[in-house]
């Protein structure tokens, strides 16, 4: 029953790999890039709540919660693919880079998916059950959990993107040299920065889109007001602390990095005083840009901070060393566009808020309700930035992707890509529209949360609310 | 400790604890993939949310279990997690994608009407897709892979075996079995009676497959039949057969007793006697037959760095499940949204 690899030799298991690993690590990486930044907004709820007595806070915090329940059973779904992944797709990376890897990844379950699944069910089922503090300890360890699982994750990530404190043994095999050289890795804490603050920024769009929604069509205006304001207040001045984090995260990678930085600036040629390129269509067999658009000298003092500072070009790696520039170059763009945009959002959303004018500018608050998804395309585009960028390497100058992969025939790979895009499609978008429905309904017609003594017997709260 | 008694004592120490986190994982997941088998023959809509309902609140923690197994094989021992997943490439996702399936649908279900049968679909069939799977791992793990290189050198359908077909069918019926025992000791009146006559179909089958399985298993591997067939190991080893035989029968008679909790508890007691059994029959291997615990652990410094954390944390981690269960522990008893 053995598939025969020569009758289908156009399936190349290491393409479909790829393909397979960005597809569910794409659908992934959304969900979690949510509820990092939910959790803590609930939390923060919950003691605005707890401390002024609002019941408005409450009713908030109940409505996403719901919400937050949906998002993070899609997210520990798509996440257990993943934790497989890396020996079904990837095995000979998981065999030489296991001792550097695996316990990183261990760390993650033992101190951040048992905290969060321990909590969940009371957190999400408990209001009834549990006095207010332990209910409010649970939700703090729900979103400690995230933080702590994403502590982890971009751990492994960033050593794998710039590795260190490891050594390799005759046999290819890597061994640990110091742990905390392999954990604080160079890229790591900009990497980490950068990530959690995507994700808070990313939610706290959503929020303020949605609550600018609630707004403009004259529904729970009140809770809307309150989620604008909330949102807003992130946004204004963390949109902008993550330009200069992404800036000094980009100075790392130029030093670790720098064929993704030359591949995602599309540059050919070493230069100093390097141009910014604003669009062209980079072509990697006549190594050159067509139809450029650039402006002079910006490019090396974005980079550099130097006008005249040098930075590498493609052609100065090896071809078998560079990444294909084509979906860094586009990827990174829509990124930074992205962020441009959040950060205009904050300003004039925060000028309009002081000077009172904010519930009353319809156009700034359509305008918000539009881009207000647009976090999760820029934390797509910055994924794919880093990791094609890494390319052609698994481990960045250690271990390459083509010596990574499985010996598992294209056959049984490309059955299940079919599969995952099957059900991916079909259960990803079943959450997307449930969601769009509790967002729709609003929390003024959430039940509200029970008084003391007063006992609410379901046990699923979205169960009470989705039933007449 | 010497560091020279390190690498023949870590490799040791992890294969406890991973052995630890599938068998939490084969009883909580077991008996949380077994209400997904039983849920389209359950008697009345009613019972279907209640077995839904006492186990939402669980089934993400039960399932962080099996991540802790597939993470922490990684980590414990590369070779192994290396050679075991593209070997078992295709039951892995098909298993991922069936525990997808059922997953969410603990979330969709209770949100639409129209479409509930739907979603009552996806979780029992992504349930039992899920068990099916699992024991088709087993199964072909216990047949051992080939390696070449530190490779599976393998075809992509190495596991599809009259063996691990038949194990498949056994780890259905032994999940069924704890998820009626789970219901006796939570479902109402009318559940319970339902659950007991199930119980006691799912142990008559569970006898059989034990029964097939002891005499299959030591044909498999020459070393597996010198384990267990060798004069001083037959006297040796005598206590795990005989005390499954007393287990079965013990269940059988709580059963009739209609006894609240001794099925769950004695159903569990057999998965841990099937458990050792298996792992009296397999020891020292973790690929058998080709790659032992030693040859497949990670370095000594990843493996004593991971103990750090897992001594102090594993046990926290068992209090505060411990916690979530006591909180939850009558919630099938009010159903209050129908």
């Amino acid at each position: 029953m053995q598939l025969e690899p020569n009758r289908m030799p156009e399936l190349d298991p290491l393409l479909l790999s790829r393909i397979q690993f960005a597809f569910t690590i794409s659908f992934h990486i959304l969900f979690p890039s949510f509820t990092i930044g939910l959790a803590a907004w609930l939390l923060v709820l919950e003691i605005l709540w707890l401390k002024t007595g609002k019941r408005i806070y409450a009713d908030i915090m109940r409505h996403w919660t719901k919400i937050f329940a949906v998002s993070f059973g899609m997210g520990v779904v798509s996440g257990v693919v993943l934790s497989y992944q890396f020996g079904t797709n990837w095995s000979e990376f998981s065999r030489l880079g296991g001792n550097v890897i695996g316990p990183l990844m261990s760390y993650e379950v033992l101190t951040a998916f048992f905290l969060e699944a321990g909590f969940l069910g009371i957190m999400l089922f408990g209001h009834d059950r549990v006095p207010k503090a332990v209910h409010l300890f649970a939700t703090a360890m729900v979103a400690l959990g995230t933080l702590i699982s994403a502590f982890w994750i971009l751990s492994a990530n960033s050593w794998m993107q710039t590795p260190a404190g490891y050594t390799v043994g005759p046999d290819g095999v890597l061994h640990v040299a110091d742990w905390w050289q392999v954990i604080f890795n160079p890229s790591f804490p900009y990497r980490f920065a950068h990530m959690t603050a995507a994700a808070y920024l990313t939610t706290a769009f959503i929020v303020s889109g949605i609550g600018a929604w609630y707004i403009l069509r004259g529904r729970s205006v009140a809770h809307g007001r309150i989620m604008l304001g909330m949102g807003l207040s992130l946004l204004v001045w963390l949109a902008p602390l993550q330009l200069v984090i992404g800036d000094l995260h980009g100075l790392n990678t130029r030093e670790h990095q720098p064929a993704k930085i030359a591949a995602l600036e599309a540059h050919w040629e070493t230069q100093r005083g390097a141009p910014l390129i604003l669009f062209a269509v980079p072509d990697p067999k006549e190594e050159k840009n067509h139809f450029e658009i650039a402006v002079p000298r910006l490019g090396s003092l974005i980079l550099t901070h130097e006008w005249d500072g040098e930075i590498r070009g493609l052609k100065s790696f090896p071809p078998e060393d560079r990444p294909n520039p084509i979906i860094p170059f586009y990827a990174f763009r829509i990124m930074v566009g992205i962020g441009t945009i959040m950060i205009a959002v904050g300003i004039i959303g925060s000028i309009l808020w002081l000077t009172g004018r904010l519930y009353s500018s319809r156009w700034f608050l359509q305008t918000l309700v539009w881009v207000s998804p647009l976090g999760f395309l820029a934390v797509l585009a910055g994924w794919f930035t880093t990791e094609v960028g890494r390319q052609p390497w698994t481990v960045y100058g250690v271990l390459r992707t083509a010596d990574a992969v499985s010996p598992v025939p294209g056959g049984s790979i490309l059955f299940s890509i079919l599969l995952f895009v099957l059900v991916y499609g079909i259960v990803f978008g079943a959450g997307l529209y449930y969601i769009a429905k509790l967002v729709s309904r609003g929390p003024d017609e959430t039940p509200p949360v029970p008084e003391e003594g007063e006992a609410d017997l379901s046990h699923r709260p979205m169960a009470a609310a989705g039933h007449p | 400790m010497t560091p020279d008694l390190l690498p023949i004592i870590l490799p040791l120490v992890w294969g406890a604890i991973l052995a630890l986190a599938v068998f939490l994982y084969v009883l909580l997941g077991g008996y949380d993939l077994g209400l997904g088998v039983l849920f389209p023959l359950a008697p009345t809509h009613q019972d279907r949310d209640a077995m839904m309902n006492s186990v939402a609140p669980f089934w993400d923690g039960n399932e962080t279990w099996l991540v802790l197994g597939g993470g922490g094989l990684l980590a414990a021992f590369p070779l192994a997690y290396a050679v075991m997943m593209p070997a078992l490439y295709i039951p892995i996702i098909v298993m991922l994608i069936g525990l997808i399936l059922r997953g969410v649908a603990f979330e969709f279900r209770f949100k639409s009407s129209a479409y509930r049968w739907t979603w009552d679909l996806a979780f029992a069939g992504g349930s039992i897709v899920a068990a099916l799977m699992q024991g088709l791992i087993i199964g072909a793990f216990v047949q051992g892979f080939k390696v070449e290189n530190n490779q599976f050198a393998g075809g992509a359908f190495d596991w599809l075996t009259p063996f691990a077909l038949v194990t498949a069918l056994a780890v259905v019926a032994g999940y069924v079995l704890l998820s009626a025992g789970w219901l006796i000791m939570k479902g109402d009146q009318a559940l319970r009676d339902w659950a007991y006559i199930v119980a006691r179909y799912a142990l008559i089958a569970v006898a059989a497959f034990i029964l097939i399985f002891s005499l299959w298993t030591p044909l498999l591997h020459p070393q597996i039949a010198a384990r267990w067939f060798t004069p001083a190991n037959m006297v040796m080893l005598s206590p795990v057969p005989l005390a499954t035989v007393g287990t079965v029968y013990a269940l059988w008679l709580a059963l009739r007793k209609r006894m609240r909790y001794a099925p769950f508890l004695l159903a569990a007691v057999i998965f841990l006697l099937c458990y050792t059994g298996l792992a009296v029959s397999l020891f020292p291997y973790i690929i058998p037959p080709a790659i032992t615990l030693w040859q497949a652990a990670a370095a000594p410094e990843s493996q004593l760095f991971m103990l750090y954390g897992a001594i102090p944390i594993l046990p926290i981690i068992l209090g505060y499940t411990a916690y979530s269960y006591y909180v939850f522990w009558d919630a099938t008893e009010h159903e209050g949204y129908h």
